[in-house]
């Protein structure tokens, strides 16, 4: 088991349908609690004037409550269409999306969400964002200035309270999206590639950050991203999409066993799970025949002799 | 130091070199004038005289054609008569600019010809009042309205598709039918201001609202905004730093438009004085008056833009410029 990130192994890694116990009962149990989100048959059509463009069909999945869901697929499968049907930001063509057992209709506090490009208010202090959400529904200026301060030292900005976003790094700035989505108490967190635009090592600090919050309240989560490391480090299970038209390839259940840290990225469970993950998103015989091979031939630019390797 | 380093594409001064071409941008055209001023040779078409000599019709200080003073001055030789004298002159309509500086201080010290008449100070304090009046009022209707055509699709367009052909129409187009309507004082006048910059104030301030980010807007609904509050919390806040730039674009156009404005109705104001002294040919006075509107709405440009930069701290990005 020492070696299992040499390749030539891989042949003998276990299945990632394979759940040791203690993964089982956890999904066990998070199964018999309520579910939170269905979405059941949804299509999403695009009505253009060069014609239609089926964006999602037949998508169905649920989610249980303080369940971490992530939706992976390359790019065209529509996870982020489905991701701002769930906010209420984007209409559906037919099907059903049902939060609490109530369809969605429109944006709502119940929903919060985090973008990829921050969208923090750029002329309200980082206190300021935070409370944006209550002041909207009514909320006194001061409860809801006691409420920001809570909510920002769970996410550890309460010294940069007064700073403006321009101030702040883009891992800062997302910790305050997400202190801002969730000092509404919404009952979902829905997140858009939200560390997409991060650097590395601030997107791993990020990562574990979010658990951390997850592990801490009562939220749950549906997570986009097209990073498979991240999807598998944090979700309990993951919903799989195809491109062209976005369908449902397989919801998996991660293997991995919870609480999560970085020294699981080598465990036999994770490796599992991602070469199922990369089996789905890239199949070998589309790779060949959709993208353009690399040229091997290239021409010699340099000093036939002056090599480097 | 090297010359290319003045010329990099796109590159920020050092303050030093921003301060220097500041300046300069300011005293070259000023060095150009006083060059055609004050060296003899330059330009200088026309003669003053000084010594009428033996010409009839020549007195001193008369400003003559170059070449009918020189044929004088060969017809007085030929006829053995006294020659005239005289030294190289501009026209009368280009006074050095000393005269001009000298003509800013005088203006305001001399009192109006006319018993009636108004002195330059009050003159200037009549035009600024129609500037005021006229983009206050302008300023008003316009700016509410250019923020919700550029929030609401419907109600832009309802207005712009009229708004882009009326401004095109020249505002002092509507003289007539502004004393027509509000009398021969300030009335009209201000009513072309308001018609020069209304318009396009529309257009530009709509423009500005759409340029606002949406994911904003999106980010607001998803926290429990309604659509009526967007606007409040969201559309506005969002794009008032901007919507003060343009009002201080918008601003120097109205300037533009006061001249014209002016002479609507019976003249008044800057326009007033400078039309006098125009006709008594004190050119230095026109100068300084044209100068005084030159300074007046740069000196304003310059307090706005020195209040924006506090007023919006929280734009620290744009502000850099």
């Amino acid at each position: 088991m020492q070696n299992m990130n040499k390749p030539e192994k891989n042949l003998l890694l276990p299945s990632y349908l394979e759940q040791s116990d203690a993964v089982k009962q956890r999904f066990d149990k998070l199964k018999q609690r309520n579910v939170i989100l269905e979405v059941k048959g949804l299509d999403k059509v695009y009505k253009t004037t060069k014609g239609e463009t089926v964006a999602l069909k037949n998508v169905s999945f649920q989610t249980h409550k303080r369940e971490f869901v992530c939706v992976i697929g390359p790019s065209g499968c529509g996870k982020s269409t489905l991701i701002r049907v769930l906010a209420g930001l984007e209409s559906y063509t037919s099907g059903e999306v049902l939060l609490d057992g109530k369809p969605i209709t429109g944006p709502g506090r119940d929903r919060g969400m985090v973008f990829q490009g921050y969208t923090l208010f750029p002329w309200r202090t980082v206190k300021q964002n935070v409370m944006f959400g209550l002041e909207m529904n009514n909320i006194g200026t001061n409860e809801a200035g006691r409420e920001a301060d809570l909510w920002l030292e769970l996410v550890g900005l309460e010294k940069f309270s007064n700073a403006y976003p321009h101030e702040l790094s883009g891992g800062m700035k997302q910790r305050v999206a997400i202190a801002r989505a969730l000092v509404n108490q919404p009952r979902i967190l829905l997140m858009d590639e939200p560390f997409g635009a991060l650097d590395a090592q601030s997107r791993c600090k990020m990562q574990t950050h979010l658990l951390e919050i997850w592990r801490n309240i009562d939220i749950t989560i549906v997570f986009i991203t097209h990073d498979l490391d991240e999807a598998i480090f944090l979700a309990d299970r993951i919903l799989v999409l195809k491109a062209h038209p976005g369908e449902v390839l397989e919801l998996i259940e991660v293997p991995v066993p919870r609480p999560r840290n970085t020294s699981q990225f080598t465990s036999p469970e994770f490796i599992a799970t991602k070469a199922r993950l990369d089996a789905l998103i890239h199949p070998q015989d589309e790779k060949e025949n959709t993208e353009t091979p690399i040229q091997q031939r290239m021409i010699r630019f340099v000093n036939v002799q002056d090599n480097v390797e | 130091m090297s010359m290319s380093s003045w010329f990099t594409v796109r590159q920020e001064l050092t303050p030093d070199r921003r301060k220097i071409i500041g300046w300069a941008s300011f005293l070259l055209p000023l060095l150009i004038w006083c060059v055609v001023s004050y060296v003899p040779f330059i330009w200088h078409p026309m003669v003053a005289i000084q010594q009428p000599g033996d010409v009839d019709y020549f007195q001193v200080g008369m400003l003559i054609d170059k070449a009918t003073f020189k044929e004088e001055l060969a017809n007085m030789q030929a006829q053995d008569k006294v020659s005239p004298e005289g030294k190289p002159a501009n026209p009368i309509y280009l006074p050095a600019p000393h005269e001009v500086a000298k003509a800013f201080y005088t203006a305001f010290t001399t009192p109006p010809v006319q018993k009636d008449g108004l002195w330059l100070h009050q003159s200037l304090w009549k035009s600024i009042q129609v500037i005021f009046w006229g983009f206050v009022i302008s300023s008003l209707i316009g700016v509410p309205l250019g923020v919700l055509c550029g929030t609401y699709s419907a109600l832009s367009r309802l207005n712009e598709p009229f708004i882009e052909f009326f401004r095109y129409l020249p505002a002092p187009a509507f003289g007539a039918l502004a004393v027509a309507i509000l009398g021969i004082y300030d009335g009209p006048k201000i009513a072309i201001i308001v018609i020069g910059t209304f318009f396009q104030q529309v257009l530009i301030i709509a423009n500005t609202t759409r340029k606002l980010d949406y994911s904003l807007l999106e980010a607001a609904m998803t926290l429990g905004t309604n659509k009526f509050k967007l606007l409040q919390h969201v559309v506005i806040p969002g794009i008032l730093p901007e919507l003060y730039r343009d009002q201080r674009i918008l601003l120097g156009w109205a300037w533009t438009y006061l001249i014209v404005a002016e002479l609507i109705g019976t003249t008044s104001g800057i326009t007033w004085f400078i039309t006098q002294q125009a006709r008594y040919q004190h050119f230095d006075n026109v100068y300084a008056a044209i100068f005084m509107i030159g300074f007046i709405g740069l000196g304003t440009d310059l307090l706005l833009a020195l209040l924006g930069k506090r007023l919006f701290a929280w734009d620290k990005p744009a502000n850099k410029e």
